[in-house]
């Protein structure tokens, strides 16, 4: 039985599609058998930024309506072994579907994958009790940016109350501007999200560049935010390890220290 | 309690046991017990007044106290109490007393309701009394309280002490840090209307009508009753 993962922050635009993208590509990376899910009826992105987009037959919707098998509608991504995507719909809305159908779904993907990586859509309604309705875990995506962390916290909240573990990734991170004090530091998130730290991405040009090419960044290790996805799905693994998580935090932090040249 | 009045001879005549009816000098005493719950007793407080003891009671106007023991109500239980035996026409409600000494308490500061978690944005913690959150209270959260509130960790959301009218209650926290302080009616938004340097266990109080932060340690002088220790 696999494990079931949604990527969810609350706010739009900090980076759930790239986060899910680029998680679910390292782990088929590492050997895992993954396969992404996209809850974001009506206004589908996973396929894009996977470069699948024109490989859709079937949908999310037609597996909830019955017009398809559930394997028939997945989508398999050729760079990799054992990758695959399950499309929203782009015709319907969020109402299309009940989260007792998302969640029957997931349970049935979790049988065949290891890891199931599914995409929220922004906001807290319909959509996104959906999506985390087959969730054993969360990763909370914010930007560090009071908005972002401010609906990063509400999230938190009602993944509290669902009862799903919630973990952070902090996107988007420019140094200059932390360092300068201009934005918000990691520690200064952490203290008022008060979940465990998943990961830090810095802010990377090559991420828009790859997401608009159809390859998930992971797969271009000259950039940094790649490396940081690439970290934080070891991380994911590790997770049965709880030490190696810490030196791998540690690591990545050191690396962070060394890239500024003040450790 | 209820055993003395009860040996000392009175005029008991009750059925099931929860309501006393004596009569005095002055008029009559009605004691309430103070164990049983306080539907029951107003139920059967009804009862008494209109049908078992409905010749008893009729007639010219009579003072009633009623006793409650040493059961807690409220002002609004208490009028209920008044609202039933007013309903009988003669009978006058003098007074209804409790020997309760706990309602006195939470002003004291000494009854504290201790509770642990984070209130995150869009959460409301509500609580009738004073309250000792032992966590966060993040921005986009609120804890509402009828007291003084008492928040071991970030005070980073709102917080409304006192927010059924009471001037004297008072917010503290490890770290002050509101987007907006309210106690009883008074609103003040920092950092506009005050700021203080590090933040770090202050507490919030009403002067003069005027929302002031001061150290924690300050608090002693603005509570009537501080620890005089003897040594």
């Amino acid at each position: 039985m696999g494990e079931a993962i949604v990527v969810t922050s609350g706010k739009g635009g900090v980076g759930k599609t790239t986060t899910s993208a680029n998680i679910g590509t390292a782990l088929a990376l590492l050997g895992k058998k993954v396969c992404m899910v996209d809850t974001d009826i009506g206004l589908r992105n996973l396929d894009v930024v996977m470069g699948l987009e024109n490989r859709i037959i079937y949908d999310l919707i037609d597996v909830a309506e019955g017009r398809c098998r559930l394997n028939q509608a997945l989508v398999k991504d050729k760079r990799f072994e054992e990758l695959y995507m399950l499309p929203a719909a782009q015709t319907k809305d969020k109402n299309a579907v009940t989260p007792e159908q998302v969640k029957d779904m997931i349970l049935e993907l979790k049988k065949e994958f290891e890891y199931v990586i599914i995409d929220c859509p922004a906001g807290i309604e319909q959509g996104f009790r959906n999506a985390i309705a087959g969730a054993d875990r969360a990763i909370v995506v914010t930007t560090p940016e009071n908005a972002a962390v401010r609906d990063a916290d509400r999230v938190i909240g009602l993944l509290e109350q669902s009862q799903v573990p919630a973990r952070l990734v902090i996107n988007r991170i420019r140094v200059n501007m932390v360092k300068s004090g201009e934005m918000l530091d990691i520690d200064e998130i952490c203290q008022v999200l008060a979940i465990d730290l998943l990961g830090i991405v810095p802010d990377d040009e090559k991420v828009i560049r790859s997401a608009n090419a159809g390859e998930p960044t992971v797969m271009d290790p000259s950039s940094r935010a790649a490396i940081a996805y690439r970290n934080i799905s070891r991380r994911m693994l590790g997770d049965m390890v709880p030490l190696m998580q810490l030196e791998e935090k540690a690591g990545v932090m050191k690396r962070f220290r060394k890239f500024l040249g003040i450790g | 309690m209820k055993e003395s009045y009860r040996e000392r001879g009175g005029t008991s005549v009750t059925e099931k046991q929860h309501i006393t009816i004596k009569g005095v000098k002055e008029g009559l005493i009605f004691l309430l017990d103070d164990n049983c719950e306080f539907s029951i007793l107003l139920d059967e407080l009804q009862y008494k007044l209109e049908k078992s003891h409905q010749q008893l009671l009729t007639g010219p106007i009579v003072h009633v106290q009623v006793k409650l023991g040493s059961r807690h109500v409220t002002e609004e239980d208490k009028e209920r109490i008044r609202a039933t035996i007013r309903q009988q026409g003669n009978l006058l409600v003098q007074s209804v007393e409790s020997e309760a000494i706990a309602p006195e308490k939470p002003e004291d500061g000494n009854n504290i309701k201790v509770l642990t978690g984070i209130v995150r944005s869009g959460q409301t913690m509500e609580h009738d009394g004073n309250l000792l959150l032992m966590g966060d209270v993040n921005p986009g959260g609120t804890v509402l309280c009828t007291g003084d509130i008492y928040v071991l960790g970030a005070l980073r959301g709102l917080a409304h002490a006192g927010c059924e009218g009471r001037k004297e209650a008072v917010i503290a926290a490890s770290l002050l840090r509101p987007t907006q302080l309210r106690i009883d009616d008074v609103i003040s938004r920092p950092p506009d209307e005050w700021m203080t340097g590090d933040a770090l266990m202050e507490f919030a109080f009403l002067s003069e009508g005027v929302m002031k932060i001061d150290k924690l340690t300050q608090l002693q002088r603005i509570r009537r009753l501080p620890i005089v220790f003897r040594a």
